[in-house]
């Protein structure tokens, strides 16, 4: 898979393309601001950009806004945004165009190497990866809604597919049975009233119900 | 001032006649050399510079007010001439009290110029009249210190006028004593009188320096109290410029704590974020590395991790990034969701305060939510920020045991360093913060900020 590295410190922009290239990626490139991403990804299309949020020139939010460019103009270039700390504000960014080929997670996550090329192929492969910090972020901001009808297991099974676990993962990570997990699962479907004629996107729906409402 | 000899003298004459004797020349010296001395001719060259200035700011405000009587009265006993006379009759009447507080100052500030050219002297100037245009043009009338300049103006005329005549007459004596002595000289008809003249005129000629000195002092008391700003008008600009360099500390400690806060993001995080991945990268590949080995770069691996979430708690608690970019909503939600309770918040600011009361606010939340988590031992805290007009809100509520005091003591003890610090950033912006918490409980924190400063 090919992939193109935004990263502005030479140490971490250099790690990050040893890290991906042992983890089987191909980094076609690797640039230190912005405007040269977006120059890149017009260039050689990656799968998938790995953006940093602050960036020359002001330092503030220069990846998000690329990354949101990024999805808008080639929407088969998957983003995984790294940052520092993680903003709740700049999840419902990312999310606002498109919930799927998204990611966003904090920078200590590359150092959990396998987990860190686990999420980046997932989000390759169109799928989502949040930080469990900006799920809980997000959590916060939605307590008064349908959501809180949901019961504090409910909410983890919701909080692991926003993170995008498939119910397997999601099995792994709560430890509970299969069978369990679809219990959950349709539970949260009824309880947020996705009816079941749409059921290739209620998981979708659900989750971006979630992050948004 | 010259000192003559005491009574002492004349009791122990013989003993001390030396020593009195030296004490004469002294008199005599310090007399003599006052007339060389720097500050004799300055006081000198303030007395006469006085004079005409004295004089014009009297004649410009006398004539100023006999015009303006002229002209009233002209047009309280109905103009007899034409229309022009009318109407320059109404123009004077007008003009005159709109024009005579604007020469009372400008004759003020020649004055304190001249202060401050010729003595060294510092007066500073009264505060001048605020407001528009229309205003600016009465304003002077009700303002005290029109009125104290335009005392010293008339004052002038005693202090400055007289007083600069006879320093003038003191100078010139010396004239008078060469004139004199010349006409002695040439066998002159009475050279008694001429006698007593001359050394009347000699005496004036060393009085001379110290007379101008006095007219100086006397001068200046009088430019300090009448020119000068009055105790109120001084304290009301001393505290515009505590205010103001207050102000200035305030947001050059915010400065500070984004530069720190900007340096460490850029430097110890991002090699910290290398060295973890490094050793992750490590960790993942020598998997067939002797157990001691693999032991090290694993312990290595997540101390690394754990130093760069702490490193990140305490780098977000400096200044948060996304507050100067996405503002208090944003940035209060981090903290929220850090929080180790269930905290509700509520965020309603249409526009945005100035970038060091959104500090100030973020970290009272910040603070009193550390507070809640570490000594109220609640199971909610709620937090609400909201902007009226130009004030912010911010209060934090939790359904704790209640106690908390900024001097502590209380059952939540420990607390009050925290609220007391709290206390003096709210106030270092002239916010105000009162804590309801009686024992038991619940207790509300709210903060209210002026929302520019």
């Amino acid at each position: 898979m090919r992939v193109v590295i935004a990263e502005d410190s030479v140490l971490l922009r250099e790690g990050l393309t040893k890290l991906l290239t042992a983890g089987g990626f191909e980094v076609a490139a690797a640039v230190p601001d912005a405007d040269q991403l977006l120059r890149a990804v017009a260039e050689h299309r990656p799968d998938v950009v790995v953006v940093d949020v602050r960036m020359p020139p002001t330092h503030t939010d220069e990846g998000i806004q690329a990354a949101l460019v990024i999805r808008r103009q080639y929407p088969a270039v998957a983003v995984l945004v790294l940052s520092q700390y993680v903003e709740e504000r700049y999840a419902t960014d990312l999310l606002s165009v498109q919930t799927s080929g998204v990611g966003y997670l904090l920078k200590d996550r590359v150092a959990q190497v396998s987990d860190f090329l686990d999420a980046l192929r997932r989000v390759a492969a169109g799928g989502t990866a949040l930080d469990p910090e900006v799920v809980a972020q997000l959590l916060v901001r939605r307590r008064d809604d349908p959501f809180d009808r949901l019961t504090p297991r409910e909410l983890d099974v919701l909080r692991l597919m926003a993170e995008g676990r498939s119910n397997n993962g999601i099995v792994d990570a709560l430890r509970v049975s299969p069978s369990a997990v679809e219990k959950y699962v349709s539970n949260i479907f009824a309880k947020l009233d996705l009816s079941p004629t749409d059921t290739d996107h209620r998981r979708v729906l659900a989750v971006l119900r979630f992050l948004r409402n | 001032m010259a000192r003559g000899p005491g009574a002492g003298y004349r009791e122990h004459m013989t003993p001390v006649e030396t020593a009195g004797a030296r004490r004469r020349a002294g008199v005599l010296m310090t007399a003599l050399r006052a007339l060389w001395s720097a500050r004799s001719w300055r006081a000198t060259l303030h007395a006469l510079a006085g004079l005409p200035l004295g004089a014009g700011a009297c004649a410009v405000v006398a004539g100023l007010v006999v015009a303006w009587l002229a002209a009233v009265w002209s047009l309280l006993g109905g103009p007899t001439g034409g229309w022009v006379l009318a109407v320059t009759y109404l123009v004077v009447a007008v003009a005159t009290p709109v024009s005579l507080p604007w020469c009372v100052r400008a004759f003020g500030a020649l004055q304190r110029a001249r202060f401050r050219a010729v003595l060294g002297v510092e007066i500073p100037a009264p505060p001048r009249v605020a407001g528009g245009w229309p205003l600016r043009l009465v304003r002077p009338w009700r303002a005290p210190a029109t009125w104290r300049e335009l005392g010293y103006h008339l004052l002038a005329l005693v202090v400055g006028g007289a007083g600069g005549a006879l320093v003038a007459t003191c100078w010139s004596s010396v004239v008078v004593a060469l004139g004199y002595a010349a006409g002695l000289g040439s066998g002159g008809p009475r050279p008694g009188s001429g006698l007593a003249v001359t050394a009347v005129a000699l005496a004036m000629l060393l009085a001379a320096p110290w007379v101008a000195r006095g007219v100086a002092r006397v001068d200046e008391v009088a430019a300090r109290t009448l020119l000068g700003p009055s105790r109120g008008e001084e304290l009301a600009l001393r505290v515009e410029s505590l205010a103001r360099s207050r102000a200035d500390v305030v947001a050059a400690a915010d400065a500070e704590r984004r530069r720190i806060e900007r340096d460490l993001h850029d430097g110890a995080q991002q090699r910290l974020v290398s060295l973890a991945m490094n050793l992750g990268m490590a960790r993942a590949t020598l998997t067939d590395a002797p157990g001691p080995a693999r032991q090290a770069i694993e312990q290595a691996h997540d101390e690394a991790t754990q130093a760069l979430a702490e490193l990140r708690d305490l780098v977000r608690g400096l200044h948060p990034a996304v507050l100067d970019d996405r503002g208090l909503d944003a940035a209060l939600s981090g903290i929220v969701a850090r929080a180790p309770l269930p905290v509700r918040l509520r965020v309603d600011v249409a526009t945005r305060c100035s970038p060091s009361i959104e500090a100030v606010a973020y970290f009272v939340v910040s603070e009193a939510l550390a507070n809640v988590a570490k000594h109220a031992g609640a199971s909610h805290a709620e937090v609400t920020v909201e902007r009226t007009g130009d004030r912010l809100r911010v209060v934090v509520a939790d359904d704790g045991r209640g106690g908390a005091a900024p001097a502590g003591g209380g059952p939540a003890a420990g607390s009050g360093s925290g609220l007391r610090g709290l206390e003096q950033r709210a106030a270092a912006v002239d916010g105000t913060l009162t804590i309801h918490s009686p024992p038991g409980g619940p207790t509300t924190i709210a903060v209210e900020l002026p929302c520019e400063s």
